[in-house]
């Protein structure tokens, strides 16, 4: 049981503090979560607190490779929406 | 010559007049501020537009993690060439932090203000963030401490800020209102979860205007910092002003929206436009009503290091430094005495200053004509005089001339079009660049300037004008000013759409 970090994240150091099990490292090119002590904050909290706090969406994986911020989750924006706010936005 | 002019238009009814800048507005925008405040502004080139002619800042990188997501803020903040709130270069830790601060503070002596503003938001880092400031009041009580902050956790860390010796925080608040801020803030971080949309900016909102009273209850002070968001929040920054004034917040700092798609912000991918020069001058205009507009921020790098304008961070990196070596007595007694030296300048210019306004302020009396406002632009290297050539300007001050005083507007960048070899090139495109940007301007003041951008200027409305040299920029706008004004180019009757023409 476990959380993954892939490859788009951006180093922000955000969820690094959180983690209640201290399985956050720093590394190159991306940082890494420790298999072996993350415990998916069972226990801690509700809401996994690194994919509480990651802006970044499609960055932590879950134990299936499920996306814990899928594309659109945290911007608000479904994927299908998108052209339509763009228009908007560019209308102001 | 600026002397003759203003002997020419002095009347005998000067006693009349105010030979304060303090009175009816004034190159200072803090000039009708309480004693106590002015003084402890007096050399903070963030917060009193004077100061920053003379005095230099630095931030330090040492607080990465954020709690909140801004459209405009892309959280990939590693990057050397770009020159935006919340990119750095390189991460440091306090004690690297600390090592920093002291070797600049040995080097640039005008140094007096140490900021902590990011990357990511400084009390979202409370340990890093505090750390930094207890070794810094320990080892140089002279540089003033401050912290900008999105506001957050701000109210549970009020206390703890005021163990500090900081006397300035900055909040930055870009809505009073829940729905503006749903389409600003995505999200926030709050109680150990993610809380979407118009709920998580609502507690923001709570939370800064909560923090925003209870440092004003502690006596520090509070500048507001707001982004303009074209059709976001432009119609909506009034209130947000008068709202922050009536909270005790003593300045309100409006900032232009930088949005690139390169950037690779929200807002910047989505297309979201910026302001326009004489956009933001409006809404700053509409505020300064209520409240002391602040219009020299050049939103800084959250590790900018030097005087406002200029970035000399690359002359400090942790590799250079670990090579310096620093006498911390020694330079902590240099920078007082080369503090003393600034401010008896600063004297000497200020009593100048009200020579020129009292001069200005006679027109009135004088003609029975009366004279509209004129924006200038001014190419400066500091000191508060005008020493640049025109084609090394990498940004122009904006003043505005008017019956009642010169007061500063803002400043607008342009990119750099003569480097001083031979290889520049494209010379035409980059001059017509800085002349849009220049556009409201019909004065621009320089040491000197080519023969080319000169005719070029003069077609596009701007006069050229090398002339004053080496002297004050008031003092000089004025004398510009005093002899447009004779010369009938400043009349009310010249209409606005005649003036669109001319720009």
């Amino acid at each position: 049981m476990s959380y993954e970090i892939i490859e788009s994240c951006v180093n922000c150091w955000a969820c690094v503090p959180l983690c209640p099990s201290d399985a956050i490292y720093e590394a190159k090119p991306h940082f890494m979560i420790n298999k072996k002590k993350c415990t998916e904050c069972d226990g801690d909290f509700i809401s996994a607190q690194c994919a509480s706090i990651c802006p970044i969406e499609e960055a932590i994986i879950d134990s299936s490779g499920d996306f814990l911020n899928p594309e659109g989750s945290l911007t608000g924006i479904s994927p299908d929406c998108r052209s339509q706010v763009m228009v908007e936005i560019q209308a102001r | 010559m600026m002397e003759l002019n203003a002997a020419d238009l002095t009347t005998k009814n000067i006693d009349e007049g105010c030979s304060s800048s303090g009175c009816g507005g004034s190159n200072d925008q803090l000039s009708h501020l309480p004693e106590h405040i002015r003084e402890k502004v007096h050399d903070h080139p963030c917060y009193s537009e004077e100061a920053h002619h003379y005095y230099a800042r630095m931030h330090v990188a040492v607080a990465p993690a954020c709690n909140i997501q801004c459209h405009y803020c892309n959280r990939k903040y590693d990057c050397a060439n770009e020159s935006r709130p919340g990119v750095v270069s390189e991460l440091l830790t306090p004690d690297q932090a600390v090592k920093k601060v002291m070797a600049v503070a040995a080097n640039i002596p005008q140094m007096t203000v140490l900021g902590i503003a990011g990357p990511g938001d400084p009390l979202a880092n409370p340990e890093r963030t505090f750390d930094t400031f207890r070794q810094l009041t320990d080892k140089a009580p002279d540089i003033k401490l401050c912290v900008s902050t999105n506001g957050l956790t701000l109210p549970e860390q009020v206390e703890e800020l005021c163990q500090h010796n900081i006397d300035h925080v900055t909040i930055t608040i870009n809505c009073v209102d829940p729905d503006v801020g749903a389409k600003i803030y995505p999200w926030i971080f709050w109680n150990n979860r993610r809380i979407k949309g118009r709920r998580g900016a609502k507690i923001l909102i709570e939370q800064q205007q909560k923090g925003l009273e209870m440092l004003t209850e502690k006596g520090i002070l509070v500048k507001v910092n707001s982004v303009l968001i074209p059709g976001v929040n432009d119609q909506h920054l009034e209130e947000v002003s008068k709202v922050v004034k009536a909270k005790g917040a003593f300045l309100h700092n409006v900032m232009p929206l930088i949005a690139e798609a390169e950037h690779g912000t929200f807002y910047g991918v989505m297309g979201q436009r910026g302001p326009e020069s004489l956009e933001l001058q409006e809404l700053q205009d509409k505020c300064s009503g209520d409240m002391n507009m602040m219009r020299h921020c050049r939103q800084c790098r959250a590790d900018a290091v030097g005087m406002l304008g200029e970035d000399r961070g690359d002359e400090f990196t942790m590799d250079k430094i670990e090579l310096m070596e620093v006498d911390y007595d020694d330079a902590m007694q240099k920078r007082a005495e080369y503090h003393a030296s600034i401010e008896t300048k600063r004297e000497a210019q200020k009593n100048k200053n009200n020579e020129t306004f009292i001069s200005i302020s006679s027109i009135k009396r004088h003609k029975k004509k009366q004279s509209r406002p004129v924006l200038m632009a001014v190419a400066t290297n500091g000191g508060g005089i005008i020493n640049q050539h025109f084609g090394h300007a990498k940004e122009f001050l904006v003043y505005e001339a008017s019956e009642m005083d010169v007061r500063f507007i803002g400043h607008r960048k342009v990119d750099l079009y003569c480097s001083g070899d031979k290889t520049c090139g494209e010379t035409e495109t980059t001059l017509e660049k800085i002349i849009k940007t220049l556009n409201g301007c019909e004065a621009v003041l320089c040491s000197k300037i080519g023969y080319e951008p000169w005719e070029m200027l003069e077609e596009a409305g701007i006069q050229p004008n090398g002339e004053h040299a080496m002297e004050v920029i008031e003092d000089a706008i004025a004398a510009v000013y005093i002899e447009m004004v004779k010369a009938g180019l400043a009349d009310k009757n010249i209409s606005d759409s005649e003036m669109q023409i001319r720009a």
